[in-house]
C-alpha cells in the first residue's frame, strides 16, 4: 500500500504548480472568464511544449507516455490554481475517446496534432434532458450516398465554441437497448449545418448549444465502429469523471489553503479570527473534506489505471468529492465574510467551478444511484 | 500510489479469517454484546479470547517479541485489526485503551522494568487497563485535574476522584493522572501512575450508561499508597506524555471496518425486508441513504489506511488521527440514524423485545454512537487539535 507519489509525480506536481503560479495568475483567469474564447492561446502553447497535452498518451502517437495517474496529479495541479481553456476538453475527453476508439491512422494524426496543442477537441455527448444516459441521446446520424447525415441538438458542450472538432455520439440505430445503436463521429466544427451558441454559465466556462442540421460526415470518421460508440464513452466517462475528481481536490486545497491563510492574519476583537474555535472548526471540517476527497480520489484512480473493475469507487469518489468541494468553498466564504463576495477576490472562482464540478457526469444523487445499483439494492 | 495489498498480506488476512472461525465461541454472537453493553458472561468470553490472542502474538501486535507482541508491520496490524472489527470479534475499547493508550505512552516513557512487567501483562491478555483521566470538574479542560499524588517517604499517597473509568469494575490497573505540583501551571504540574485496582483505598462506584448497562464507574482514592515505581516518565511531564498517549487513543485504526459490517448488515435486511408486501430497497430515498453510508465509509476507510501508510513510512500521525476519529464519529451516529429511519417503528424495539428485528441493533446503535464523539476527546476537542496541530492556526485565547 502507497498512498504517496513517485517522485516523478512529486517533480510534475511541483514544476507545473511553479509554472501555473507564474503564467495563470488569477489576473488572467478572470480575463479568460470574461471572454468569449476562454483561454489564452499563448498559455495554452506554452503547456503543450510542457508536454502536458501529450502527456496521458503513447510516444508512438506524439504523447509523452505518462500513466492516467500521472494526468490525474497534473489535473490536481491544474484545479488548484485554476487553468480556463480547453484542456480537459482536448485531452481528457476527446484525446481519451479517440485514443480508446480510434483507428491507428486516425490515433496517429490525431493524438500528435492534440499532444503539439494544434487541436482542439470538445465532446458533444448530452442532449437538452441533460443526462448522461444512453437512452437520453436523440441525435441521429443516417447514412445517405456514403455519408453519414447528422441532425439533432447537444446542450452543454464543453468549448464547443473553440473546438477545431467535435466528437459527436449520435443515434446510428433504433433498438430496445439504446446502448446497443450509438455511434461517435468526429465531425469538423466548421461543417455545414452547424450552429454552436455559447452558454452564460455560473462558473463562466465556456459550455455551448450545438445544432446539427444535416451535418454530413464520412464514413472514415467514425470512431470505434457503428453502434459501438457508448461502451467507449462510458469507459471515458469513468476516466473523466476520475480526473474532474482530481481538478476538484486541487481546487478545495486552494480555497482551504486560502481560508487559513486568512483566518491566520485577519485580526477581529484584538485577535486574529483563526483564534475562534468557530473558525477553527469550520477549517477542520474543511480538511476533512479535503482529504477524504483526494483519498478517495487517488484510490479511484488508481483502479482506473490499473484497469481494475472501478464502477462503484469512482461513483463514490465523484459523489463525495463533488459535495466536498462545494462545502469547503462555502465554508470559506463563510471565513472571509464580505470581501470575498466580490468580483475582484478569487474565491468566488472556486465556489463557481465547485457547484459546476459537482453537476458534471452525474452529482451525487446520481452517482449513489450507481453505488446502490452495484450494491444489489 | 498503489492501494493493494501484498500477497503475502492477503494470506494473513485469510489466516485471521479462518483463525476467528475457529476460536470466537457462537456463544458471544448469541449474546451480541455491543460497544458499552458488556454483561459479566460477555465480559469472560471477551478476555478469554483476547488470552488466545495474546497466545498468538496478535493482541499487541506492535510490540517487540520480547514483550509479548509481534513486531508485525503496520499494513499488517490494519488487516489484523479490520478483520477482528469486521467479524465482530470479542475486541473493544478495553483492548485499545490497554494496548495502545497505555501500553503506547509506557513503551515510550517506562523503564525497562516497567515495560516488561506491563507491556507483557497487557500483551498477553493477563491484564487490562481502565483511565483515569476524568475527574467530575475536569472534562475536556482535562490538565485542570485535582487529583493529589504526593511523595512521601519511598512511597506516593493518592487522594482525589476520578470519573467515567470505563471497566475499573474489571480492571487490574488504573492508568492515572496525578497533581504533582500544585504551585506551577498547570500543564506542568501533572504526572502519570500506574496503579494496582487492588489494593487499600479504592473504591469503585457503578455509573449506569445510557444503555442500562454497567460499563463505566467512578474511583475513589483515599491515602492510597503506592511504591516509586509506580510513576511512568518524568514527574511534572505527565500532560505531554498523556498528550502522545492520547494520539494512540485517537487512531482506532479498525473503525471502517466495524462500520462497514454494520452497514452491510443495515443493507442486507433492507433487501429482505418486506413492509406491506413491498421490499424497503424499492424506496429511492433508502436506497439514496444507504449509498450515502457506503460513500462515507469508504473515505472513512481511505483515511484509516493512510494513518497506516504513514506509521510505515515512519510518519506519526496527528491530526489525522483526530480527523479520523471525528469522521468516524459522525459516521456512526449517520448510520444509527438511517437504520432508526429505514426500521421505522421495528427500530424501536430492544434486542430481547417482542417481534424485535435486526436484534435490536438499531436503537443500541443509537444509543451507543453518543459515546463516540465524546469520550477521549470530544469532537470539538477533536477539532481543535486539527486546527490548531494539523493547520497551524493560533491557540484559542
Amino acid at each position: 500500500m502507497d498512498f504517496g507519489l513517485s517522485e516523478e509525480q512529486e517533480m510534475l506536481k511541483t514544476s507545473a504548480r511553479d509554472f501555473l503560479q507564474k503564467e495563470c495568475p488569477k489576473k488572467l483567469v478572470k480575463q479568460l472568464d470574461e471572454s468569449d474564447e476562454g483561454y489564452s492561446p499563448e498559455l495554452w502553447r506554452k503547456m503543450a511544449e510542457l508536454g502536458w497535452m501529450g502527456l496521458p498518451f503513447p510516444e508512438k502517437y506524439g504523447g509523452g507516455g505518462g500513466s492516467f495517474l500521472d494526468l490525474v496529479v497534473l489535473l490536481e495541479t491544474m484545479g488548484y490554481n485554476i487553468v480556463p481553456g480547453p484542456f480537459f476538453s482536448t485531452v481528457v475527453l476527446g484525446g481519451m475517446v479517440i485514443l480508446a476508439g480510434g483507428s491507428e491512422e486516425q490515433k496517429k494524426r490525431l493524438l500528435s496534432e492534440v499532444a503539439s496543442g494544434k487541436l482542439i477537441l470538445g465532446l458533444a455527448l448530452t442532449e437538452p434532458d441533460a443526462k448522461y444516459e444512453a437512452a437520453s441521446i436523440k441525435t441521429t446520424a443516417a447514412l445517405r450516398d456514403g455519408k453519414y447525415i447528422i441532425n439533432g441538438t447537444k446542450l452543454f458542450v464543453l468549448d464547443a465554441n473553440v473546438a477545431d472538432y467535435l466528437l459527436c455520439v449520435a443515434k446510428t440505430k433504433s433498438t430496445s437497448k439504446p446502448e446497443n445503436g450509438l455511434t461517435i463521429f468526429l465531425v469538423n466544427s466548421k461543417a455545414p449545418g452547424i450552429k454552436c451558441t455559447l452558454l452564460e454559465t455560473l462558473a463562466r466556462d465556456k459550455q455551448c448549444e450545438v445544432v446539427f442540421e444535416n451535418v454530413a460526415v464520412p464514413k472514415e470518421n467514425i470512431l470505434g465502429g457503428l453502434n459501438r460508440g457508448w461502451q467507449i464513452i462510458q469507459d471515458i466517462l469513468q476516466k473523466a469523471i476520475v480526473a474532474k475528481c482530481a481538478e476538484m481536490v486541487g481546487g478545495a486545497q486552494a480555497a482551504l489553503d486560502m481560508a487559513v491563510a486568512y483566518a491566520k492574519e485577519r485580526v477581529q476583537f484584538n485577535r486574529p479570527i483563526g483564534s475562534f474555535q468557530a473558525i477553527q472548526h469550520y477549517c477542520a471540517n474543511m480538511v476533512s473534506d479535503v482529504d477524504g476527497s483526494r483519498f478517495v480520489t487517488y484510490k479511484a484512480a488508481w483502479k482506473v489505471s490499473e484497469g481494475l473493475s472501478a464502477t462503484i469507487d469512482v461513483a463514490v469518489a465523484k459523489a463525495w468529492t463533488g459535495a466536498a468541494y462545494s462545502r469547503v468553498t462555502l465554508l470559506a466564504h463563510q471565513i472571509f465574510g464580505a470581501v470575498g463576495f466580490t468580483m475582484d477576490h478569487d474565491l468566488h472562482l472556486y465556489y463557481r467551478r465547485a457547484k459546476a464540478g459537482e453537476i458534471i457526469f452525474g452529482d451525487g444523487a446520481f452517482q449513489r444511484t450507481i453505488v446502490a445499483r452495484e450494491l444489489g439494492l | 500510489m498503489d492501494f493493494r495489498f501484498s500477497e503475502e498480506e492477503e494470506v494473513f488476512r485469510q489466516e485471521v479469517r479462518q483463525w476467528l472461525k475457529e476460536v470466537v465461541p457462537p456463544r458471544w454472537y448469541d449474546i451480541d454484546a455491543g460497544l458499552w453493553e458488556e454483561t459479566e458472561e460477555s465480559w469472560a468470553l471477551l478476555r478469554e479470547f483476547q488470552r488466545k490472542l495474546g497466545q498468538k502474538g496478535w493482541l499487541a501486535p506492535a510490540y517487540p517479541r520480547e514483550y509479548g507482541g509481534s513486531d508485525m508491520s503496520h499494513v499488517k496490524r490494519l488487516i489484523l485489526a479490520e478483520e477482528l472489527y469486521y467479524h465482530q470479534a470479542p475486541v473493544g475499547v478495553e483492548m485499545e485503551i490497554s494496548i495502545n493508550w497505555v501500553g503506547g505512552a509506557i513503551s515510550l516513557f517506562g523503564t525497562e522494568q516497567q515495560k516488561k512487567k506491563y507491556l507483557t501483562e497487557v500483551a498477553k491478555g493477563e491484564s487490562c487497563f481502565c483511565l483515569g483521566y476524568s475527574e467530575p470538574n475536569s472534562g475536556s479542560d482535562l490538565a485542570s485535574i485535582q487529583t493529589r499524588a504526593v511523595e512521601d517517604g519511598d512511597s506516593w499517597v493518592i487522594n482525589g476522584q476520578k470519573i467515567w473509568c470505563s471497566y475499573a469494575h474489571y480492571a487490574n490497573y488504573c492508568w492515572l493522572g496525578a497533581r504533582t505540583d500544585p504551585n506551577v501551571p498547570k500543564h506542568k504540574g501533572i504526572s502519570m501512575f500506574v496503579i494496582n485496582m487492588k489494593i487499600p483505598g479504592i473504591t469503585v462506584r457503578p455509573l449506569i450508561n445510557i444503555l442500562n448497562r454497567h460499563s463505566f464507574n467512578e474511583v475513589f482514592f483515599d491515602d492510597v499508597r503506592v511504591p516509586k515505581d509506580a510513576l511512568i516518565g518524568e514527574k511534572n511531564r505527565g500532560w505531554y506524555q498523556l498528550a502522545m498517549a492520547l494520539d494512540f487513543e485517537r487512531s482506532l485504526i479498525g473503525t471502517a471496518a466495524a462500520n462497514q459490517r454494520l452497514i452491510e448488515e443495515l443493507i442486507q435486511y433492507v433487501k429482505e425486508a418486506k413492509n406491506s408486501g413491498n421490499s424497503l430497497g424499492d424506496d429511492p430515498l433508502i436506497k439514496d441513504e444507504l449509498a450515502e453510508l457506503v460513500v462515507e465509509n469508504d473515505v472513512l476507510r481511505m483515511m484509516c489506511y493512510r494513518i497506516a501508510w504513514m506509521y510505515s513510512k515512519g510518519l506519526h500521525p496527528s491530526y489525522e488521527s483526530s480527523m479520523s476519529l471525528l469522521f468516524s464519529s459522525e459516521l456512526l451516529r449517520h448510520t444509527a440514524n438511517v437504520g432508526m429511519r429505514v426500521l421505522g417503528h421495528y427500530g424501536e424495539l430492544a434486542q430481547d423485545s417482542k417481534d424485535t428485528v435486526f436484534k435490536g441493533r438499531a436503537m443500541r446503535t443509537y444509543l451507543g454512537c453518543i459515546s463516540i464523539g465524546v469520550g477521549g476527546g470530544t469532537n470539538e476537542i477533536q477539532r481543535n487539535i486539527v486546527a490548531m496541530r494539523g493547520l497551524g492556526l493560533p491557540r484559542q485565547q
